[in-house]
């Protein structure tokens, strides 16, 4: 399945500066390591050491928050966007 | 069934909703049957003799209801019956003086404000934490609207840095306390307006009190710490929040509405330190947090006039490189500590520890 993948811009340096990449996979996990395969250290930034999402990291397929879908293993089809969202405070003067 | 609005200071009986349907052919039938589902109403509407407090005014249809007539005034089942506290110091229908007649002139005129709408914004307490790149945009849309009560929580004193971004304040403002900056400029603004200084960090010792005196809060914190205090409090005290963040060129916003949800449904933990720069570490374009400060201010009078569709269970986003709007869906978490169905966090914490701050670099407030 080919996804549009939607990088905040907390994480582009990570990925050459891209806003939007292209994404392959059948899962949220699977198009996350197909990033990371061209871009390694990627998907560490979102995915913890026990390969849960980090919890100030929200993703979304489409408009829905994927821990209420089937978190990294939430399928995905063609079309389909993936948005990962950080959390952020502002500020500081 | 009649549409009742409820003034936001009534909001907390009715699960945070600002219209209620109920039934009643009288007013009398109709404080009876918004007594029985929503316990509390009658007494916050009646005195002791039955008849309606001297600060609440009634309008049927945008039409007030004077005192000669009384609680057999009948209504019809499309009707709409709003309940309106009267301004601070008013007593019995209250008039706008002619020049509050041409200060919101442009807004009353729309249908979906009017004159009633008018004295609901001029009867809410807002209240917005920090006077910083978001709070001064809100701030001031707010206090230019004639919201009739502004508090701001903020102890940061005004910089040279702030200028690019934080519209309260100007160059002869540095070196002052941000709060009485703010103050000027909102009364230079609006002069109808009460605005309230709360010069202080917000902690968890005193954000119940503070917060407990206002009707909506408006999110402008510049620190993790503070989102979670402000967050938790505001679910404790049942008290809408609207929610807004930026970071370089990305904005986001929110309402947080008691009993849908709250920021830890969204975001259960911070990042850890470090991993989320601040706008002094990464920067910021000005006019971003105008954009969403605005948004906010938009917000937080659709809350209070009960119009239009809240960003509710909804996170609007921002990105001002591609001028993209985009909304993703928020849900309430049943898990979530302290909104979900079995909380575990019944009063504030320690914020500073939750987000694994050293003690010393805190910036609460």
């Amino acid at each position: 399945m080919a996804v549009q993948v939607r990088v905040p811009p907390l994480l582009r340096e990570a990925v050459g500066g891209a806003r939007l990449l292209e994404g392959s996979g059948d899962t949220v996990d699977a198009v996350l390591q197909d990033i990371d395969r061209r871009h390694p250290g990627f998907r560490e930034r979102l995915i913890d050491e026990h390969g849960a999402l980090r919890r100030f990291v929200n993703v979304y397929v489409n408009d829905e928050d994927i821990r209420y879908l089937n978190k990294l293993a939430t399928p995905v089809r063609d079309g389909d966007t993936v948005s990962i969202l950080p959390s952020v405070a502002g500020g500081g003067g | 069934m009649v549409a009742v609005y409820v003034p936001t200071s009534l909001r907390r009986l009715t699960n945070g909703q600002a219209k209620v349907e109920v039934d009643g052919d009288t007013l009398d039938m109709l404080i009876q049957n918004l007594e029985l589902q929503y316990p509390g109403f009658r007494q916050a509407l009646l005195d002791e003799g039955g008849g309606f407090h001297r600060f609440v005014n009634v309008y049927i249809n945008n039409r007030e209801v004077g005192d000669e007539v009384g609680m057999a005034t009948p209504i019809g089942k499309d009707d709409e019956v709003a309940f309106v506290p009267a301004i601070a110091g008013g007593a019995g229908p209250l008039r706008f003086t002619p020049e509050q007649v041409k200060r919101y002139q442009r807004q009353i005129i729309l249908p979906e404000v009017g004159p009633v709408g008018q004295r609901k914004l001029l009867a809410a307490k807002v209240l917005c934490i920090g006077a910083g790149g978001l709070g001064s945009p809100a701030a001031l849309y707010l206090a230019a609207a004639g919201v009739g009560t502004l508090g701001i929580v903020d102890f940061d004193t005004v910089d040279l840095s702030n200028l690019h971004r934080q519209l309260l304040h100007g160059h002869k403002d540095i070196g002052r306390l941000k709060t009485e900056s703010a103050r000027d400029t909102l009364h230079d603004r609006n002069p109808d307006v009460n605005v309230v200084l709360h010069n202080v960090p917000l902690t968890s010792e005193n954000a119940l009190e503070i917060i407990g005196q206002y009707d909506i809060v408006v999110n402008g914190s510049d620190n993790f710490p503070t989102r979670y205090l402000v967050n938790d409090a505001c679910v404790l005290l049942k008290k809408p929040l609207v929610d807004g963040g930026m970071f370089k060129f990305d904005g986001q916003a929110t309402v947080f509405m008691p009993g849908k949800g709250c920021y830890r449904c969204l975001f259960p933990a911070p990042p850890p330190p470090g991993a989320a720069p601040s706008c002094a570490e990464a920067g910021v374009l000005g006019a971003l947090p105008g954009v969403i400060g605005a948004i906010q201010a938009v917000e937080t009078m659709k809350l209070i006039l009960g119009i239009g569709e809240p960003l509710v269970n909804r996170l609007l986003l921002f990105d001002a490189l591609s001028m993209e709007f985009r909304e993703v869906k928020i849900r309430r978490d049943p898990e979530c500590p302290v909104c979900g169905d079995n909380p575990t966090i019944t009063e504030l914490i320690d914020y500073v520890e939750f987000c694994g701050l050293p003690r010393e670099s805190a910036l609460i407030g």
